[in-house]
This record gives C-alpha cells, structure tokens and sequence, in this order.
C-alpha cells in the first residue's frame, strides 16, 4: 500500500516481489512513452511536490476502500523520459479478478486527471509543447 | 494575510516564477486572482483563460469560490496530465 513519485526507472518485477500476498488476483499496468509522430524525443513530466505524494496515497486508500484490495502501489516518474520508457505503473491485488481489474482502472482515471502532473512533449528538434488534458480523460472519471 | 503562491506548468512559464509571497485580504480563491492579474501583463496571460485553470488550497484540489481562510499555499495550474 504505497505510493512514490521518482525521477529513477523502475523495475516492474523487482516491485512484484512480495507484492499481494496471498491475494487470488494480480494487476498491473505500466503507461510507457509512446511516440505516435516519429518526431518526439521524450517527456518531460512536471509534478507539485508535497500535493501529488499526499494525492497518491488519498487515491490508492480511496481505491482500496472500494474495491477491497488487499494490496495496491503506485509508482509515477517525473523529470525527463525518453520515448520506450516507463512512466508510470499501478498495481492492485485482491481476492478476485474484477476487483484487482476495476481497481487499477479506477486508479488510472484518477491519476489522469486529478494528480499534479503536466506533461511537456519535447520533440527531436528540441521543440517543447505541453500536453492539454483530453475531455476523454474527465469523462472516463464521471463513470466512477 | 500572507500567502505562498505557486504556479506550474504553463501559467509558471507565463507568469515568469515558480512561487511569490503576497499579501492580500482576498475572501475567495476568485478574489485573490482578481488581484494578482493586475500585477504584471505575464500575470494577465496566465489567467487569461478561466476554463483551462485550476487550482488548489493548501495541496486540496478546490475550486474558484473556495474561501481562502487560514490557508498558507494557493496553487495554480493548467488541467493535470498525468498517467
């Protein structure tokens, strides 16, 4: 049941380990730096120290209330992430499938749009161009 | 009352600083911006448009009417793109 903001990698097996024990179903998701024009180089993910830490906690208990998850973590990078690595990962155990799956869904809607991270595409050029937030994103939060 | 204001991503850039102390009398979270767009045209442009702002009241997510209170930090951002 924890939550960290980071500039590191991480390693998506070593977080694993000894992650829902005894728990009958395991999630995980993993947002990875996605290049869809050819042209971008990297991210560069800026976040409200002290706000997104408290936020991610109040998200995963908030989660972990409603689906009754017997584990959950939360990992967010920020800083700059070149384009092939990871973001972000959530992970959620319970004791049946639905459970594990709708809590990290939840998670995902909330950390989208309700925690303090602004995302900047930088592109190869050096061309810097912040990410405006998708309606997709707010709507995906009204079916909670 | 003095306050910790605090700007991020795009209004950061705009405004020109990442924080500033003021001091100010602001009943509402609306009030307050009221007063920090007279300060400087870099002020004017973050605030220019109301629908892409957002904010919050001691790291709370809270809206324009919110009451500032006793609150010592009042944030403001574009809407967040995490995830």
């Amino acid at each position: 049941m924890t939550a960290r903001v980071q500039t590191a990698p991480f390693d998506l097996a070593a977080e694993m380990a000894g992650f829902g024990l005894r728990a009958g179903a395991l999630v995980t998701f993993t947002g990875v730096v996605r290049d869809d024009t050819g042209l971008m180089a990297a991210l560069e993910i800026e976040h409200y120290p002290g706000m997104t830490e408290r936020a991610l906690q109040d998200y995963g208990m908030q989660a972990a209330a409603r689906f009754d998850l017997t584990d959950w973590r939360i990992i967010h990078r920020h800083g700059r992430i070149p384009v092939g690595d990871p973001i972000m990962m959530v992970a959620t155990a319970a004791r049946h499938r639905h459970a594990a799956f709708q809590g990290a869904d939840y998670l995902m809607d909330w950390l989208k749009s309700r925690a303090p991270f602004w995302k900047r595409e930088i592109a190869t050029d050096g061309t810097a161009t912040w990410v405006t937030a998708k309606s997709s994103d707010e709507d995906a939060l009204n079916r909670w | 009352m003095t306050l910790e204001v605090l700007y991020f991503a795009w209004l950061r850039e705009r405004v020109g600083q990442p924080r500033e102390t003021v001091t100010t009398d602001a009943a509402t979270v609306r009030d307050l911006i009221a007063e920090l767009r007279a300060q400087s045209e870099g002020h004017a442009a973050a605030f220019a448009d109301m629908a892409s702002l957002r904010c919050a009241v001691d790291q709370q997510l809270a809206d324009l009417e919110s009451p500032i209170g006793s609150a010592r930090e009042i944030a403001f951002f574009p809407p967040m793109t995490g995830g």
